[in-house]
Formats: C-alpha cells, sequence, structure tokens
C-alpha cells in the first residue's frame, strides 16, 4: 500500500466518522458549531499522528501481552502534554475546547488506529496514516458542526446567515440532535453511494 | 512466570518513561499558566470593577463562607480596587451551584454602596444557545446599579426585577440568587472586608 493511499484512505474510504464510527463520544458531544468541530478534530490529530509515530517506534518492544495497557500510557500522556501546553500557550483556544482535551483520551479513534496500523507498519506510513485519519475525523466533524450550527444557530463558523428573522431550530444543538444529524447525514451517505454502485 | 515478571518490567519502564516526560513538560508549563490565570482574573476584575489604580489581586481578604459536604471549609476571596487610596470597589467571586449543567463561575464587582458595578460569568456549562446566553452583555448588563435594596433578586417569571433568557429560565435564576446570596454575605462581613475604618455608611 503506498503513502498517499494510506493518507487518503482516512479522509473518505475509511473515515472515522462517517464510516467507522469511531470516537462518537467526541463526535457527538463536541459538534455544536463547525468551529469546536475543527479544533477538536485538530487536536485529535496532533494526538493520533504522536501517538502513531511513539507506537511505531516502539512497537519491536511492545510485548503483545500488554500493548493495550501500553498504548494507553503512550495516548494519555499525550494528551496530557497537549493540555499542559495548550493551557499555558494558547490559553484562549483552551478555554474553548478545555473540557473536551481529556475526552481524546477516551477516543477509541485513536487506540484503534495503534493497534490495527502503527502497531503493525513503519514510522513514515504510520504519520500518513494518522494525518489521514485525523482530518477525515475533523472534516466529519466539521460537516457535523456546521449542519448543527446552520441548523441550530442560524450561523456558520460564528458568522449570522439568515438574518434576525431566522427562529433557530433548537433541537439541533441539544444533545438529541446530534444523533438525529449524525443519522440523517449517514442515512443520506449510504443512499448515495449505492446510487453510484448500482450505476 | 518469567514472561509474566517481563511484561511487568516492561510495562513498568513504558509508565516510568511516561512519567518522566510529564514531570519535566509540568515543569516547563507551570509558570506560563500560573500567568494565564493570573491575567484572566485581572481580566474579570476589570470587567467588573470601577476604576481602580492599584492591583485589586495584590490586595485580597479572605473570608470562610461556610463549610463544603465534607465539613471542610469553604473560602471566598475579596478584591479591594482603590483610586486614589480610596476604596472604589470591591471584586469577588461566587459559585452557582444550581445552574442547568454543573456549577456557574460569576466575578461580581460592586461599589462602596454596595450596587453592582458589573459581573462576569467566569466558567459555566449551560446548554450552548439557550442557558448560555447568561455571558451575552444585554444579560449582564441589567445587574448594573442594582443592589439588595433597590431590586427584588428574583428573575421576572419568579416576580422579581431580573430578565430571564427566553426557554431558559434555570440558568439566569441560578445566577441571580448567586449574586444575592453573595451580597448578603457581603452586607454581613463589610467591616471584616474593608476593614472597619472605611466602611461606607
Amino acid at each position: 500500500m503506498s503513502l498517499a493511499d494510506n493518507f487518503i484512505r482516512g479522509l473518505w474510504r475509511e473515515n472515522p466518522v462517517f464510516k467507522l464510527l469511531l470516537g462518537m463520544c467526541p463526535t457527538l458531544a463536541v459538534t455544536t458549531s463547525a468551529e469546536n468541530g475543527i479544533g477538536m478534530g485538530l487536536a485529535t490529530t496532533f494526538v493520533l499522528v504522536c501517538s502513531n509515530i511513539t507506537i511505531a517506534l516502539m512497537r519491536k518492544l511492545i510485548p503483545s501481552g500488554v500493548r493495550i495497557p501500553a498504548f494507553i500510557v503512550v495516548i494519555a500522556s499525550f494528551v496530557t502534554v497537549v493540555q499542559l501546553c495548550m493551557e499555558a500557550f494558547v490559553y484562549d483556544l483552551y478555554k474553548a475546547l478545555g473540557i473536551f482535551i481529556p475526552l481524546i483520551v477516551v477516543n477509541c479513534l485513536i487506540l484503534g488506529r495503534a493497534e490495527a496500523f502503527a502497531s503493525k507498519n513503519g514510522v513514515v506510513s504510520s504519520i500518513a496514516d494518522g494525518l489521514g485519519m485525523g482530518l477525515g475525523f475533523t472534516l466529519g466533524l466539521f460537516i457535523l458542526g456546521s449542519v448543527r450550527e446552520l441548523l441550530g444557530s442560524g450561523s456558520l463558523l460564528g458568522v449570522s446567515l439568515f438574518g434576525s428573522g431566522y427562529q433557530p431550530f433548537l433541537l439541533m444543538i441539544l444533545p438529541p440532535g446530534a444523533f438525529i444529524a449524525l443519522g440523517l447525514l449517514l442515512a443520506g451517505m449510504n443512499r448515495f453511494e449505492q446510487m453510484r454502485s448500482r450505476q | 512466570m518469567r514472561e509474566t515478571l517481563r511484561l511487568a518490567l516492561v510495562l513498568t519502564l513504558i509508565a516510568a518513561g511516561a512519567g518522566l516526560i510529564l514531570a519535566q513538560v509540568e515543569k516547563v508549563t507551570r509558570a506560563p499558566i500560573a500567568e494565564q490565570r493570573r491575567l484572566e482574573m485581572v481580566r474579570a476584575l476589570q470587567a467588573v470593577l470601577p476604576s481602580f489604580d492599584n492591583s485589586p489581586d495584590a490586595e485580597t481578604r479572605v473570608l470562610q463562607v461556610g463549610t463544603d459536604k465534607k465539613g471542610q471549609p469553604v473560602e471566598r476571596t475579596f478584591f479591594l480596587g482603590r483610586s486614589q487610596g480610596k476604596l472604589s470597589g470591591i471584586a469577588f467571586k461566587v459559585t452557582a451551584p444550581d445552574g442547568y449543567s454543573g456549577n456557574i463561575d460569576i466575578m461580581v464587582g460592586i461599589d462602596p454602596g454596595e450596587k453592582l458595578s458589573g459581573i462576569e460569568i467566569l466558567s459555566h456549562a449551560e446548554t450552548p444557545g439557550l442557558g448560555a446566553k447568561i455571558v451575552e452583555p444585554d444579560f449582564k448588563a441589567q445587574f448594573k446599579g442594582r443592589g439588595l435594596d433597590n431590586a427584588d433578586w428574583r428573575v421576572k417569571k419568579d416576580g422579581g426585577d431580573f430578565d430571564q433568557i427566553t426557554g431558559a429560565t434555570i440558568s439566569p435564576r441560578a445566577v441571580v440568587g448567586a449574586i444575592r446570596s453573595g451580597l448578603e454575605f457581603y452586607r454581613q462581613h463589610r467591616d471584616e472586608i474593608t476593614g472597619a475604618k472605611e466602611a461606607v455608611q
């Protein structure tokens, strides 16, 4: 498999949000706005790339009997490093995303890629995989966040689009809206793929 | 048995390595984080206090306001703002425990006559689009100039003077209640906080 293939796979064919349905906890909780989706996606991408690199480097040293706890220690350490650095150096972003950063630890996407890819492949392809999966995750969160923000607050990336006459569909930014929007998006995508494969 | 020991050893080494890295990062970021928190506090103080020319975060009084569920004392810090040496305002943080989701931390600023000069929502986890509107200037502005004696400290829905937010009564009710109890506490302990000599009649 080529590097480009490793990278592109995560963006669409194995998109973590729409295809693998991994990391649903942050996906559903954070996507009340497009901006939150992008921030969470990029923070996750950073952790994913770092943990993929570390685990690919250590894959020969970690005995398979303790690989899962070892992966979790590595991932949790990177999340803590990200959290401390963001709080120290980009405080405004930290304020916006602060409560979501610890959630990255429980994102099974990261553990999933460590187990399924980085523990079996070299550093370079693991970076490509981490970037592709991370950006695919970001794309998924951005799309879901945009739909919810558009319907629920009538704005996109904080810019009001429909004027003051728009009655926001508040349900969409409440927790049930996350499930409804994701379900409808998935249904639409499956339909689209079905029609394409039939032709 | 030897295999088990090997697994334990490897995992211990990995954990120790992670601990070492985390300790280093914590050491490097400790000072910047403390500075960021202080700056945020200063920004909040500037937003809620009337004009001052001292540094209120250096001139504080700490009083015990009660005890928590475990019997540990709960303390509240009062920040004194001065203009040309004269007391110009007092700021303190109150916490509303009865928000829609989680605590709401509010910085309250009052002038020496116990009228509010401003409030600032420091942290909350209210619903975006509904309760989260407590951070908007329109909501915060209605508290300016109000005190215990010239306002009924309830939301309008409960018969008081303060606007709730359409679709979200719980968050404003929590904010109003927390500020009221903060004002009441200040009134009871005014002399301790400002120093009896300076108490304003």
